[in-house]
């Protein structure tokens, strides 16, 4: 947590970072156009805050999440992590800085050694960046697994008989085996169960406090994200439109999108009516052809003439308080 | 809501054993429980505790060794499915009783299309050629909610982002209208607003079709929203299955209790710190032959060590595997 009245300063800066994926079509796979996957994206992340990334399934938060580690190369834009610029560092040269910057990946499955145990696999970074005895190294394993809530007694198994949850938390561990600076999680409680989520959610803020962390946080879980963040951007089709300080963004979400995001949220409670729901209409635009003007304006409830014309700008409205939407241009003309 | 309907699905003591090098793991233990023509059934519980083994086991799909299903019934029109053969449970599967898989990374095959892996049914089970499954495959597509459908069928899996593959597995499991569909965390890579629009869906194919629907997930405020029953399983065990009214209000197991204090919300009052269940899962080495519970449990006694207690029945359609229900039970 931070300290208002401090000076912060920022580990994280990403200024107008775009991610496209080309389309080939064709026998010969021409080049026929792009995903915009990512598509001209700004924010800071201060030292030691949570900073949490929501939005729609597929508007790109995941290829944020990646280009930031920069485990894309990036189509273009700027990206500083401690004040040096990474965005166009080459991949040899970005290893040394690896063990400082880690990853949760969403897809546990896709992310484990189906052949190494969990041992070796959460080991194996101690193996590569430090010179940890084998009898150290089986400790820090431990201590690892105990801290995501993994029996011991499970570290000669292999991932494959682990349930869902349990393989999660193999790839927290080892991505907490380095004592990294700064963590993008890519929805790393979807996963777990409940109570699992809350033990790993306690685990990521007492390790942030006692280490200093940084941590991008991606998650759809809405109200996870207001446990855990400091701050929340909000991500619609390749583009932030909104980011603001937690309790604000909760209490007076400023976006049309934040605010049917905020109303979707199925309640943990059977008699709690769903009437008052802006559910969305239409389908998410695609993002190799997305619409002319504002990128929400296809779904927005509170759409205008000019938001088919003009993309609006992303600008500061109050204090801390950024906003894509032409309907806060006017309010503070 | 369906009362007294017929029963689609009826799973009667289902076991389910592992062999691994570390020894047995009893994934699965005296599981049963029913599904009505057209209900919903949500299973909630905690991360291990067999909710996925179970289902896998019912329909056949887990490999043996090192999977074992010991004894038990399942009963799908008329038929055991524990005692069908493989070709005929291989078909049930594709056209009855669709399945969405937890990990939609590992179910969808990476060396074909998503087009083709959705026209494969099709063409297999519903006899459509390769023109209709095609064109039905772009209406499935468009119906879970994935922008320019037709475009991309021609697209691999690892070309779509995590909620689409979900979505592309939905499509594929609904794809014959099966009678009862299995959904495994179908929703958990989802936003909100993509989710509402598939539970709005499957409310609707509920109604439209009576599907049958277990519906697997960590999510309550799912749950709440969609579920007419309610089945909260522990270390491999029913241990509540309630109305879903009644799992909110009242819930009677310690766990289902814990459960419901972890959850945070999006209004009211922000915790500084989650609640969490203290202590580890059991480790399911062995038949269990005391409440799996017992070592977290703020209300355990020495019974709970000694004895598993039995499901007993509390109100209507209510059950709880937990020794001071079943006391509450016998003074009402
Ligand atoms: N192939 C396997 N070999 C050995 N043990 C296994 C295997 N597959 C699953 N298990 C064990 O069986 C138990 C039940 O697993 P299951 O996947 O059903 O849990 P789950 O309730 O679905 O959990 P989650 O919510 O994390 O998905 C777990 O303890 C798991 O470790
Ligand atoms: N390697 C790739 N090649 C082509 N397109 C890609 C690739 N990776 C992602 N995309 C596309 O980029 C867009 C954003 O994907 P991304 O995985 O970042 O979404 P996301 O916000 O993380 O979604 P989810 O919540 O479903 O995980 C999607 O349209 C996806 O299909
Ligand atoms: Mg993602
Ligand atoms: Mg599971």
């Amino acid at each position: 947590m931070l300290d208002n009245g401090q000076k912060r300063e920022k580990l994280v800066e990403v200024s107008d970072l775009k991610m496209h994926f080309p389309i080939y079509a064709g026998l010969f796979r021409k080049h026929v156009g792009d995903v915009k996957a990512v598509d001209g994206v700004s924010f800071d992340i201060f030292d030691g805050e949570t900073l949490g990334l929501v939005g729609e399934s597929g508007c790109g938060k995941s290829t944020c999440g990646r280009a930031v580690l920069r485990l894309y190369d990036i189509t273009s834009g700027s990206v500083k992590i401690g004040g040096r610029e990474i965005g166009a560092t080459p991949q040899g040269d970005l290893r040394k800085m690896r063990p400082t910057m880690q990853m949760v990946f969403q897809d546990p499955q896709a992310s484990l050694n189906p052949r190494m145990t969990v041992e070796g696999i959460i080991g194996e970074p101690l193996s590569e960046h430090t010179d940890l005895d084998r009898k150290g190294k089986l400790a820090k394993v431990h201590e690892l697994m105990d801290a995501v809530g993994l029996n011991r007694a499970f570290s000669s198994r292999y991932p494959h008989e682990f349930s869902g949850g349990q393989r999660q938390r193999i790839g927290i561990a080892r991505a907490l085996a380095l004592n990294p600076k700064f963590i993008v999680c890519d929805e790393p409680i979807a996963a777990l169960d409940v109570s699992i989520q809350a033990q790993v959610v306690n685990l990521l803020e007492d390790l942030q406090k006692k280490l200093g962390l940084t941590y991008l946080f991606i998650s759809h879980d809405l109200s996870m994200v207001r446990h855990i963040a400091d701050r929340v951007a909000v991500m619609y089709l390749g583009k932030i439109v909104e980011v603001s300080p937690r309790d604000a963004l909760y209490s007076d979400p400023l976006h049309p999108y934040t605010k049917a995001l905020l109303s979707a949220v199925p309640e943990p409670d059977p008699d709690v009516t769903t009437d008052d729901r802006v559910i969305l209409q239409g389908d998410v635009p695609s993002p190799s052809n997305p619409p002319k003007g504002c990128n929400f304006c296809t779904r927005c409830p509170a759409v205008m003439d000019i938001c088919h014309e003009n993309e609006p700008e992303f600008r500061e409205v109050s204090p801390g308080r950024f906003v894509a939407c032409h309907h806060h241009n006017e309010t503070t003309n | 809501m369906p009362d007294g309907g017929p029963l689609v699905l009826d799973v009667q003591n289902l076991n389910t054993v592992f062999a691994t090098r570390g020894g047995e793991v009893h994934a699965v233990n005296n599981v049963s429980f029913s599904l009505k023509k057209g209900e919903l059934l949500g299973v909630v519980g905690e991360s291990g505790s067999g909710k996925s083994v179970t289902m896998m086991s019912l329909i056949g799909l887990l490999p043996s060794p090192p999977a074992e299903v010991r004894n038990g019934k399942v009963m799908f029109d008329g038929r055991d499915l524990l005692q069908t053969d493989a070709n005929t449970l291989r078909d049930i599967r594709g056209a009855r009783i669709g399945f969405v898989f937890q990990d939609p990374m590992t179910s969808l095959n990476p060396v074909f299309t998503v087009g083709y892996q959705l026209r494969e049914p099709l063409i297999r089970h519903m006899g459509m050629n390769k023109k209709a499954a095609n064109a039905r495959a772009v209406e499935l597509l468009d119906l879970v909610g994935i922008p320019d459908a037709a475009q991309r069928l021609k697209d691999f899996p690892h070309q779509f982002s995590g909620g689409m593959r979900q979505r592309v597995m939905i499509a594929i499991a609904l794809a014959c209208d099966p009678e009862v569909l299995i959904a495994d965390e179908p929703t958990t890579a989802l936003d909100v607003t993509i989710q509402a629009q598939i539970l709005e869906l499957v409310k609707e194919l509920r109604q439209k079709l009576g599907m049958a629907i277990i519906w697997i997930t960590h999510d309550l405020g799912v749950i709440a929203g969609i579920a007419d029953r309610v089945m909260v399983m522990y270390g491999g065990q029913v241990v509540e299955q309630a109305p879903v009214r009644e799992i909110f209000k009242n819930p009677q197991h310690p766990y289902t209790k814990a459960l419901l204090q972890t959850i945070p919300h999006v209004s009211g009052e922000r915790s500084e710190r989650l609640q969490v269940i203290e202590g580890q899962p059991p480790m399911l080495g062995a038949a269990p032959t005391a409440c799996p519970f017992r070592d977290r449990c703020d209300v355990s006694h020495d019974r709970c060590e000694r004895e598993n207690p039995e499901r007993v029945n509390t109100g209507a359609g209510h059950d709880v595997a937990c020794f001071l229900a079943e006391k509450e039970s016998m003074n009402a």
